[in-house]
């Protein structure tokens, strides 16, 4: 039991990491149908770019870690949205009209591109960072087991769960939400009601980045180690939470990733940490069989 | 290429400047941290910090100047050359197709008469055509039934795994392992194409995704039966009906008189691989013309069309995956014979995208195209290997670069299937605005 309950901490925690890059996933596929194949890598260039920030401000003397990690988190988002604008610009908004595989091999293209520059510029071995944030609780103790929650755990979810609550207020109630809402309708008419429509597709990309860069951040945080390739398995695991949870919705990317952090967690406990990949593959697999529209996503209507 | 708010044509210096001076600080913002500054293990296991800001200033310069040409140069040069090229030239172009169909091949056949010293070219002729051998099998996936298969690589290892571990524990020859392999490999195709029976585009290319993972996956951690990650060595080389490339008594060279050279195996090989892609390619033309593969055509064009005409588009998928999966399977034995040493490493997702790649940017469904793009691609991996770090970077540029420019690939005149009549043009556009307005 408090092995069970601890496995649950530590498949929340790891769940909303996906949870925040999903976002990403399931927003740019609701506006434009595609999959931003290359968002696994903008998360890994967060997370590349939290480190550097990070080693920056130690060097120059900001030893403070609730102060540096603040600057890390809103250097590292400015920076990898920008990222996000970028490869829209240069390999998705010429593609716009053309047919639906054209993008998706320019986003393969540009996951390669990205994850060989950062390989390049930034060498392909393994970036160690000591951990930083320190302590925790112990819940309970039982069978020789204690149950225990860290505070970078703590600083995971609440974080996940801030971004959650304002990036829903910021569809709900701003005007750039609505357009977004409108654009996810209907691309065409969005644009004949005056919404700028490449506008705010940039600005989608862009959002979908700045979370990445956060999801990037905890990463980085809580593993402690990173390298270029951790985008592509990040990524495909979670746009399989996108998917689970219902594509186009944000709460359903929430709870996908989540499901989605949990099935890998309690598989490495129970069964075999080998074959934890094979598990979120498989389940990806079985959930688009059985549910194709996912747990919140609104049944695709086939038109002729 | 619809460009919206098209600046006037004039020669505006200060306005292309002042694009050029954006796209620098652009440059800046995104490389400033990772280029600017780099991260490296020192001797304590700590990170340390090294700057480079030479190389930064060097790149976001070089972005300035390139913008700058490009908004003063290119972009009315581009302009001036679309308004004419299509009518006359296009024809033309289109015209030759055939003529370089033939000659392609004629040089393919030649290859290891003119570089028969060159162990490297021929090598990489070997490659080349093996990948032009996987294109063609996943065109029958992509190009003609449509379905996005971003997970081919599976059945390229499943083949190879079939090959070796057959040939090893069974000791049976090549000429009998390989239709295995191939059988194999298409019951591979079918275990996958049940599940994805109902989902189409990007989902079925996730999933196909992920199934080519799970293969690697198993293929990793199955340590009993294939050697986990340090894969299967001492595979079987290829006999020539029996007779073995070696210089014994009983050899290939011994037999037939000649003196014994390691360059034998190579020919062999290479003539191997080219008929089987030509086989393929053989298949593939035939099967257009037959009923499975007018089926397949207007499944890629209209599924629920197809539906109502009585097309069963189950056993239209199935038939499509398996085909495509058994000359994967094909290649795959051929490339462990080829090897002698196979591990999951060779399977990797970066696979899948080569061989869809060279599928797409050979023009979907164009025979041609998919050599071509196998040429060019491999070619020019292989001009590149001096800077061994730069290859992919490089690769990935270009993959971003030929679909933006060329969205419909190298070779984008694939002979139709059926022609109807002159208003293909009108027809294609209207296909064209409708299919971006299907994502919802």
């Amino acid at each position: 039991m408090e092995y069970f309950v601890q496995q649950l901490i530590n498949g929340i925690t790891l769940g909303s990491i996906y949870g925040l890059i999903a976002i990403g996933y399931t927003m740019v596929y609701g506006i434009i149908g595609m999959i931003n194949f290359a968002h696994g890598d903008i998360f890994m260039v967060g997370a590349f770019l939290a480190l550097i920030v990070f080693l920056v401000l130690v060097a120059i003397g900001v030893s403070a870690v609730p102060l540096a990690l603040l600057i890390v988190l809103l250097v590292a988002m400015a920076v990898t949205a920008l990222y996000g604008w970028t490869v829209e610009r240069i390999a998705y908004r010429p593609l716009r009209h053309s047919s639906r595989l054209a993008p998706l091999i320019s986003a393969i293209g540009m996951s390669i591109v990205l994850q060989n520059y950062v390989q390049v510029a930034q060498g392909a071995r393994v970036k160690p960072l000591p951990p930083l944030v320190h302590g925790g609780y112990t819940l309970f103790e039982g069978n020789d087991f204690a149950v225990r929650l860290s505070n970078i755990q703590i600083i995971v979810v609440a974080t996940t769960l801030a971004l959650m609550i304002g990036f829903s207020l910021l569809v709900a109630r701003t005007r750039l939400g609505r357009n977004m809402r409108a654009c996810e309708q209907d691309l065409k008419m969005a644009a004949l009601v005056g919404i700028d429509v490449d506008r705010t597709i940039s600005l989608t990309f862009v959002i979908g980045a700045a979370l990445a860069a956060v999801a990037g951040l905890l990463f980085l945080l809580y593993y402690g180690v990173i390298d270029f390739f951790i985008g592509f398995l990040a990524g495909v695991k979670a746009f399989t939470a996108a998917v689970l949870g219902g594509i186009g919705s944000l709460p359903g990317a929430m709870i996908g990733g989540i499901l989605i952090g949990l099935i890998e967690t309690m598989w490495s406990a129970y069964f075999s940490i080998e074959y934890k990949d094979v598990a979120a593959f498989a389940v990806l697999i079985i959930v688009l069989i059985f549910m194709p529209t996912g747990i919140l996503g609104r049944p695709e209507v086939e038109k002729v | 290429m619809p460009r919206e708010s098209e600046p006037d044509q004039s020669l505006d210096l200060p306005a292309a400047v002042k694009e050029a001076a954006l796209a620098a600080v652009v440059a800046f913002g995104l490389f400033a941290l990772l280029i600017g500054i780099r991260t490296d293990q020192g001797p304590t296991g700590a990170l340390i910090l090294t700057t480079r800001f030479r190389a930064l200033a060097e790149i976001v310069a070089a972005v300035f100047v390139a913008r700058l040409l490009w908004t003063l140069l290119w972009r009315k040069a581009n302009a001036a050359v679309a308004g004419f090229v299509p009518a006359s030239v296009k024809a033309a172009a289109a015209g030759v197709v055939p003529y370089a169909a033939a000659a392609f091949l004629a040089f393919a056949f030649v290859v290891p008469v003119i570089f028969y010293g060159n162990r490297y070219l021929l090598d990489l002729g070997i490659l080349i055509v093996t990948y032009t051998m996987l294109g063609f099998g996943l065109n029958i996936v992509v190009g003609l039934a449509g379905l996005l298969d971003l997970g081919y690589v599976a059945f390229y290892a499943v083949g190879a795994y079939s090959y070796a571990l057959i040939a090893q524990y069974f000791g049976l020859p090549f000429w009998v392992c390989l239709p295995l392999a191939g059988i194999l490999a298409a019951f591979a195709g079918l275990l996958l194409g049940f599940p994805v029976l109902r989902l189409r585009g990007d989902y079925l290319a996730i999933v196909t995704l992920g199934f080519g993972e799970i293969i690697r996956l198993v293929l990793l951690n199955w340590q009993n039966l294939t050697g986990g990650p340090n894969g299967i060595p001492g595979i079987p080389r290829p006999s020539f009906f029996g007779l073995p490339f070696n210089s014994s008594a009983h050899g290939f060279a011994a037999t037939f008189g000649l003196h014994y050279s390691p360059t034998h195996r190579l020919v062999f090989l290479y003539y191997l691989i080219l008929g089987l892609a030509l086989l393929t390619n053989w298949v593939t033309l035939r099967l257009r013309r037959l009923p499975i593969g007018r089926a397949w055509e207007a499944l890629r064009e209209d599924e629920i069309a197809c539906r109502a005409l009585g097309v069963n588009t189950t056993t239209t998928k199935l038939t499509a995956f398996a085909m495509g999966a058994m000359f994967g399977g094909f290649a795959g034995a051929f490339f462990a014979t080829r090897q002698g040493f196979i591990s999951p490493e060779s399977f990797t997702f970066t696979e899948s995208a080569l061989v869809l790649a060279i599928v797409v940017l050979g023009g979907m469904g164009s025979q041609l195209g998919v050599a071509v793009a196998a040429t060019v691609m491999l070619g020019g991996f292989e001009l590149f290997r001096e800077f061994d770090q730069y290859r992919m970077l490089v690769f990935g540029v270009a993959m971003v670069a030929i679909v933006i420019y060329r969205p419909r690939g190298l070779v984008a005149t694939r002979t139709p299937s059926v022609l109807l009549s002159e208003h293909e043009g009108v027809a294609a556009a209207v296909a064209g605005s409708a299919r971006t307005e299907t994502p919802a």
